[in-house]
């Protein structure tokens, strides 16, 4: 095991599956030269030469675009794109084509793409450049969507996607990439699809993802010193959804609360949610809790974006809140 | 039309009148019910499909729109799997789950009828990037009609490739409208060759109506495509001679301006030119229209006797099974 | 269906003496019952309008089982309680100490609702305490668990409780060495401080005195911490936490005293609440048997029936009992002067085993400074 960052551990599985599989090449605005707008790509275009890290204009509709023509062509492409935000220009390509073309060709060919991205808030970068809509991909059938919370996932998850005969989105949390975790160099492709329980307990289920899985965890070590167990399951894939992790966790709990950084209304905690009351309702020994973002768009002061986000106090409270009271 | 052989006139021919039969069968099975959803017809166009289509090999790509069913069958993909999935029978070519606008045979490196305009643009540029970047010597034939140039797609991806010297090749068939509204009527510039020369692609416009001009113009470009000169573009100036789809009563075209162009009917045009040329009979074109009809009747029938896909299939070909 | 005795599972309603729609003032006889003890009166202890009638005359039903609905301010379940026996605690009856609101629909979780199925728990008879009083799979498994051999309620039996408190009671008087002892203690700072504390609260929220002593004894224990222990086997633990089981007489001749829990670390308002909330399922049987067991210290007051002091049994396993008096006004003498003051008389009944009269003393006298430092309660 090697302590280094999420970022670090990003670029650890491009740097293998580059150096690995020569039909794999990596596109997106300034992943070269620039070393990648999150530093993730930084010395690959030194290592690999400008044909496989290609820094292309910014024209993501395009550039996704292409990266699903070049995998339709035999190549095993990763486009990265900036931003969550940003991909929206993209969407076309993604919902109409990349998930939809094997359908639509009668399962004739696969789309062997992953896109790359950052997501998320809690950078002052406001409201064009911090939200969390990946629960808008998990929408869109056709696709994979991806959220590691750790650097050890972070690269496994990267290295699974690159085995996925069809597309799928990766979704990095932009607050992640600093953060320092233990990552097994040595070991093989994560699991798609399989969510993780991070945390034993038994009072409550927290149920999160991605860049708010750090601060479930703060918040359980707070709980834990009032005496109150929660457990915490990392979906780390949204599509395909772990429904039965979440389930037993909830079947052992009876209580859960589910953390997302994206809206509330329409967010992916409510499909959670949803999936609960549709299997696990007679596990409930109360309701499920949500805490998400403030229907906000993102604002830029520091005060008011530590407000509008799920924090590890206020997840703290939501949890408090869920139990009995006691005495 | 010096090198013009007889045998190669009546097969350029003969691949226009099939497409043409076909559509009309096609419109006539659509009143029927045979035949649902959005039916996009080609009548008039067809020179366009056939033209192109001779200056590409086995190992190019095609990428097409929506009204790609002459596309389709000049490219080898059979009357009766055409039929059938526009029927949405299991023998479709793309088993019924793309209809009359998503026809695809990977097969053939027909990488599919693309529905939203420009967005199979991006997917062709990707196409030559992948062989671009495993040295594979071929094209990507992309066509696309003129409604696709005022769309982002259309310039980001005409300047991808050319910044990147990748082979494709852009037939932009220019058949004035954009559905309802005419070139002129969307954009500010409507030369489109200047618009392809703005973003760095050598373009070329020809008659659209005319097989063999169309032909030569796309051979030129695949060619110098093929040898490494970057992208290239093709406007051919053509025509539809029936609404955009179906339920379209044509409100924004004057029957005069239809007739005009009906005047130019590529068929009829090449059909003369055969005939001048002392290299078409009567007695060819009976048994050429009696081989067309037997070809239709037999893809109806086989249309006709698919099978459905089985409900139970409903969620297959989303993913690609995988041993995991 | 109130328990009007303490062997009667099941009353006959005869006849309401109000409608649906009509107003109902707290006290008011609003149905009547027929028992095995012939007719009863049903008195209603909230005031309101009767929303819903649930139980129709000439059905029989189990005690326990919500007879109608009536609606304060906030919609409330209220299953009528019997006038009969006044209470023997200073605990009040408590306006405010009905049950949680609930919508007309009880909140049950899906959960505990499955399981009370399962279980064979009549959920009317339980009082929520999951977020907004729902009814939760705790609140089922207690009631199961306290529930008697046979089917019967998830309340306490009455009579089998009496045979219990009884054996108890023989052996505690047989087994353990008592010493008593007994303090006077001047109230006035207390019950001052009390008023002008009481004019700050809604009504609702008013504190009694009661309250108060059990504070203080809570607060007292912890320079005297032997006295609040338990026997386990032959070895006595000492408990960290302060349950105070708080002697409550029921109707029949009944007594409990369920835990009022970590009464040290709570405020006197949270008390206040618990302790309405206890002495209410006290009288309509819903405690849970843990709640029977947990008391690491009994307090008793028998102050409202005048009486002037308490030697008290203490309640194996626990290791001592407080007893409190009426508050009485007596001539008293302060810095040489007589005035004349409240007073109350604190006694304590201890296990010699475990304390002696010093440690007793010494308790009883921190009881006496906490109550003159009512502020710090």
């Amino acid at each position: 095991m090697t302590k280094m960052t999420y970022r670090e551990a990003a670029r650890s599985a491009l740097r293998e599956a580059l150096r690995s599989d020569p039909r794999v090449f990596l596109m997106g605005e300034d992943v070269g030269r620039y070393g990648g707008a999150f530093a993730v790509s930084r010395g690959l275009l030194e290592e690999f030469g400008p044909e496989r890290v290609r820094d292309t204009p910014l024209s993501e509709n395009t550039f996704v675009g292409a990266g699903i023509g070049a995998a339709l062509g035999g190549m095993r492409p990763i486009v990265e794109v900036m931003t969550v935000n940003f991909s929206l220009l993209a969407l076309d390509q993604i919902v109409n084509n990349a998930a939809t073309l094997r359908h639509m060709s009668g399962g004739q060919l696969s789309v062997p793409l992953v896109v790359r991205m950052a997501t998320g808030g809690g950078r002052q970068l406001a409201a064009q450049h911090s939200h969390s809509l990946e629960g808008w991909y998990a929408h869109v059938p056709g696709i994979t969507v991806v959220t590691p919370g750790t650097a050890d996932d972070a690269r496994r998850l990267l290295l699974a996607a690159l085995r996925e005969p069809d597309p799928v989105f990766v979704f990095e949390h932009a607050y992640l990439y600093p953060m320092e975790g233990e990552v097994d160099e040595t070991a093989g492709p994560g699991e798609i699809g399989r969510a993780a329980v991070r945390r034993e307990g038994r009072d409550l289920s927290i149920i999160t993802y991605g860049g708010s899985l750090p601060k479930v965890l703060q918040a359980t070590d707070v709980l834990a010193t009032e005496g109150i167990e929660a457990e915490v399951v990392d979906l780390r894939t949204l599509r395909p959804l772990d429904t039965a992790t979440v389930l037993a966790s909830v079947a052992r709990t009876h209580r859960a609360l589910i953390v997302d950084e994206g809206w509330r209304t329409c967010s992916f905690a409510a499909e959670v949610s949803a999936r609960i009351m549709e299997r696990g309702f007679y596990d409930l020994d109360g309701p499920v809790q949500r805490v998400c973002s403030a229907e906000v768009p993102m604002p830029y002061a520091r005060h008011m974006e530590e407000a509008a986000l799920p924090q590890a106090a206020t997840i703290a409270a939501a949890a408090r809140e869920m139990l009995p009271r006691r005495g | 039309m010096t090198d013009l052989t007889r045998a190669r006139g009546l097969a350029l021919l003969r691949q226009m009148v099939l497409i043409r039969r076909f559509e009309e069968k096609a419109a006539e099975l659509y009143t029927e019910g045979k035949i649902r959803g959005f039916l996009h017809l080609y009548i008039g166009e067809e020179a366009v499909a056939v033209g192109a289509m001779q200056a590409l090999t086995a190992d190019d790509n095609i990428v097409a729109t929506y009204r790609e069913h002459g596309q389709a069958l000049v490219r080898g993909v059979s009357a009766g799997a055409v039929m059938a999935e526009m029927y949405g029978k299991a023998n479709g070519c793309s088993r019924g789950r793309g209809g009359s606008m998503h026809l695809f045979d990977v097969s053939r490196r027909f990488w599919g009828g693309h529905a939203i305009v420009g967005g199979s643009l991006p997917v062709a540029v990707g196409l030559a990037l992948a062989d671009h970047m495993r040295s594979r010597r071929a094209v990507t034939a992309c066509f696309f009609g003129d409604g696709a140039v005022a769309e982002g797609a259309f310039h980001e991806s005409l300047n991808l490739a050319a910044l990147w010297r990748l082979p494709v090749l852009f037939v932009c068939e220019n058949n004035l409208y954009a559905m309802g509204t005419a070139l002129e009527r969307h954009q500010a510039r409507t030369h489109i060759v200047g618009k392809a020369e703005a973003a760095g692609v050598a373009g070329d416009s020809v008659d659209g109506m005319d097989v063999l001009a169309v032909e030569a113009a796309t051979r030129r470009a695949a060619e110098a495509v093929r040898e490494g000169a970057g992208p290239r573009l093709v406007e051919a100036r053509t025509y539809r001679f029936r609404a955009h789809s179906m339920y379209d009563p044509d409100l924004y075209r004057t029957k005069e301006e239809i007739e005009r162009w009906k005047a130019r009917d590529p068929i009829a045009l090449f059909t003369a030119a055969l005939r001048e040329q002392g290299l078409l009979t009567d007695e060819d074109i009976a048994a050429l229209e009696a081989s067309v009809g037997a070809e239709i009747a037999a893809a109806v029938a086989e249309a006709e006797a698919g099978p459905w896909e089985p409900v139970e299939n409903l969620l297959r070909d989303v993913h690609t099974p995988m041993d995991r | 269906m109130p328990i009007l005795g303490a062997d009667m599972t099941a009353g006959t309603l005869i006849a309401w003496r109000k409608q649906a729609g009509d107003q109902v003032r707290r006290g008011e006889i609003i149905a009547e019952v027929e028992t095995d003890k012939g007719l009863i009166d049903i008195e209603v202890f909230a005031t309101g309008v009767l929303e819903r009638i649930v139980v129709r005359p000439g059905q029989t039903v189990p005690t326990g089982t919500v007879l109608a609905m009536i609606r304060e301010e906030a919609p409330v379940v209220v299953a009528p309680v019997t006038a009969g026996v006044a209470p023997t605690v200073a605990v009040p009856e408590a306006p405010a100490a009905a049950p949680t609101p609930a919508p007309e629909r009880m909140r049950v979780s899906p959960l505990a609702r499955k399981l009370a199925a399962e279980l064979g728990v009549d959920l009317a008879t339980l009082r929520g305490t999951g977020a907004g009083g729902a009814i939760t799979r705790e609140d089922v498994e207690q009631a199961a668990a306290a529930k008697p051999a046979a089917p019967a309620r998830p309340r306490v039996d009455v009579a089998r409780m009496r045979r219990i408190i009884g054996a108890a009671m023989t052996r505690s008087k047989r087994e353990v060495p008592h010493y008593y002892l007994a303090q006077t203690i001047d109230m006035g700072r207390a019950l001052d401080w009390l008023r002008a504390e009481n004019l700050k609260l809604p009504v609702t929220e008013r504190l009694l005195y009661g309250v108060l002593l059990i504070k203080a004894v809570a607060l007292a224990l912890g320079e005297v911490p032997e006295l609040n222990a338990v026997w386990q086997g032959d070895q006595v633990v000492q408990s960290e936490a302060v349950h105070v089981g708080v002697a409550i007489s029921l109707r029949g001749g009944g007594l409990v005293a369920p835990a009022l829990h970590d009464v040290q670390r709570r405020a006197l308002g949270d008390l206040m609440r618990a302790l309405r909330d206890l002495a209410q399922r006290a009288r309509t049987g819903g405690l849970r048997s843990s709640e029977l067991s947990d008391p690491t210290i009994t307090v008793t007051s028998l102050g409202e029936q005048g009486v002037e002091t308490v030697f008290g049994i203490v309640y194996p396993p626990q290791v001592a009992i407080v007893g409190f008096g009426k508050i009485v006004e007596r001539p008293w003498s302060v810095q040489g002067a007589v005035v004349s003051r409240p007073l109350v008389t604190a006694t304590l009944s201890a296990d010699h085993r475990v304390s002696d009269g010093h440690r007793g003393g010494l308790f009883l006298a921190a009881v006496d400074h906490r109550l003159q430092e009512p502020e710090r309660l």
